[in-house]
């Protein structure tokens, strides 16, 4: 293994604003020419020239505000979407950790789910079933393991979710938003395991609007914008510059009062 | 060689999922499945049987039975079809985040109707007992024939539903309209045989519907004990043709997915 766990060279990303089609296939039909040239020519640039390098065992915070390409690169990474241009390697099993629930079948019990989820995140069922009584051990839910998942709540969904990543040892982990769900203890014991993958190595790449959580846990920091690179730095320099940034522009844009940083805002992810 | 064996788990339990769900949440899952299209041979033979009075077919055996045995492999064909076209949309955060093969999320919910149709077949051949009938030694090499050629031909075609779907949401009507329509033009109410005999003009344009030969093989198969190898060529022809267009339109459309989902 190189140690250049993740490598984006002049990477360039388009969504093809796809609401002239989604409209219906009576619009795209009766309207065909128009609809294919506004296909055409609507398109949403997300990345933009976009290179850089995650060291193996390295962790890389990446920030900026909705909508600057944050989940695309992380996308890429994951290997959901190809890039327009530029060359994207990724070296190593990636694991993403979901967001809350994503991938449980409400119906199914935990322990079912596990299996589930961690063959989709490409284990063999031999695997999983060698972790199972760790990650069952690890999520602390005792006998609502056995239980339909639909029964859970938010924090349990989140112990659950979380020890699958932490039991699946990857290579390259993705974190797209850290969830600030589940009781103190398992949050401490969560942040606990993430430094336990970083001492043992693992690759991570961490999208969030925390900015606190950023500079505790990562190594470098890029900041994006509008598709492109800003800032790209040691971890605490560059989310310094940024919230300075952030405060600049909402001094000017009174009359609302002066933000803070946009610690623990919810980004709505659904494009 | 790895990667096929984890391809096989993954397969094996995104079905294990859609055969858990169906079954867990109530007792009764396996007689639901039925419940279906026995509700439906009820509705066709009172309609024609007891209200009209019309002979859709020459065969000899009662007209229950006849529609059970077309019913059945029928359910299959159109729950999957159904179901695939908005198995991506419903697992969109997934697509959204993990590169498994997308393309093993229709095979599973295809495998998941195939075993419900595998479970229907004692039923049928119990009727066909019950009515002085023997199930024949062909069904032996018959029946894998057959559900291999409507397996190509059902997977193909879910293929093609569920990635297009995701770029026209409003797909799902159209399918089942389409699916409504295709029923009608296929021989399970009625027999080819006696179209041939009666209309042999449009025998060719129903033999143009790929379901219709399937159909048509199952109930002589499965009643009469004939295997008729010119349908089944027929209906491996069309379940390779599906295969392929699917799997061309899937992989143009496969890196579409997380962005569009």
């Amino acid at each position: 293994m190189s140690r250049i766990a993740i490598e984006f060279q002049n990477v360039f990303k388009s969504y093809t604003l796809y609401h002239s089609i989604t409209g219906g296939i009576k619009n795209f039909l009766f309207h065909l020419p128009a609809a294919i040239r506004k296909m055409r020519a609507n398109r949403f640039l997300a990345l933009q020239d976009v290179s850089f390098r995650v060291d193996r065992g390295e962790t890389l915070g990446v920030i900026g505000r909705n909508g600057a390409g944050k989940s695309t690169a992380l996308g890429l990474v994951a290997r959901v979407i190809r890039a327009d241009r530029g060359r994207v390697t990724v070296d190593g099993r990636v694991s993403p950790l979901l967001e809350l629930g994503a991938g449980f079948h409400p119906d199914l019990t935990g322990r079912d789910n596990i299996l589930l989820n961690g063959v989709l995140m490409g284990l063999t069922r031999a695997e999983v079933r060698r972790k199972l009584g760790a990650i069952v051990d690890f999520s602390e839910l005792g006998e609502f393991i056995d239980q339909p998942v639909r029964t859970y709540s938010n924090g349990m969904l989140a112990r659950l979710g979380f020890s699958i990543v932490a039991g699946l040892d990857p290579e390259v982990l993705l974190i797209d938003e850290i969830l600030a769900v589940g009781d103190a203890s398992f949050q401490a014991k969560c942040m606990d395991r993430m430094r336990r993958f970083k001492a043992d190595g693992v690759t991570m790449v961490l999208v969030s609007h925390d900015l606190a959580a950023v500079r505790s846990m990562c190594d470098r920091a890029a900041c994006l914008e509008k598709g492109r690179i800003v800032d790209l730095g040691e971890a605490d320099a560059t989310t310094r510059r940024y919230e300075s940034r952030l405060h600049a522009e909402s001094a000017q844009a009174l009359p609302y009062p002066p933000a803070g940083p946009e610690q623990g805002r919810s980004n709505g992810k659904s494009r | 060689m790895a990667s096929l064996r984890y391809n096989l788990d993954l397969l094996y339990e995104l079905t294990k999922k859609e055969l858990r769900v169906r079954y867990q949440s109530s007792m009764l899952g396996y007689f639901w499945s039925l419940l279906n299209p026995l509700a439906m041979a009820l509705v066709f033979f009172l309609a024609f049987k007891i209200v009209l009075k019309v002979n859709l077919t020459d065969s000899r055996w009662p007209f229950a039975l006849f529609l059970i045995a077309g019913l059945f492999p029928w359910q299959w064909f159109s729950n999957s079809i159904h179901s695939s076209t908005n198995v991506y949309v419903q697992n969109a955060s997934l697509i959204r985040k993990v590169a498994f093969r997308r393309e093993l999320l229709p095979l599973a919910t295809v495998l998941n109707d195939l075993f419900h149709f595998l479970v229907s077949i004692p039923v049928i051949l119990g009727l066909l007992l019950s009515c002085g009938g023997v199930p024949s030694w062909n069904l032996l090499y018959g029946l894998p024939a057959l559900i291999l050629a409507q397996l190509l031909l059902t997977y193909g075609l879910a293929l093609v539903v569920s990635s297009v779907n995701l770029f026209f949401r409003d797909l799902g009507n159209l399918i089942s309209v389409l699916l409504q329509m295709l029923f009608y033009l296929t021989p399970i109410l009625y027999d080819l045989d006696k179209v041939s005999r009666e209309r042999p003009a449009i025998v060719p344009y129903l033999k143009c519907n790929p379901v219709a030969p399937l159909m048509d093989a199952y109930r002589q198969l499965l009643l009469d004990g004939l295997f008729r190898a010119d349908l089944f060529v027929l209906a491996i022809l069309y379940g390779a043709a599906a295969l392929a267009i699917g799997w061309l339109i899937h992989a143009r459309l496969r890196w579409k997915f997380a962005e569009i989902v």
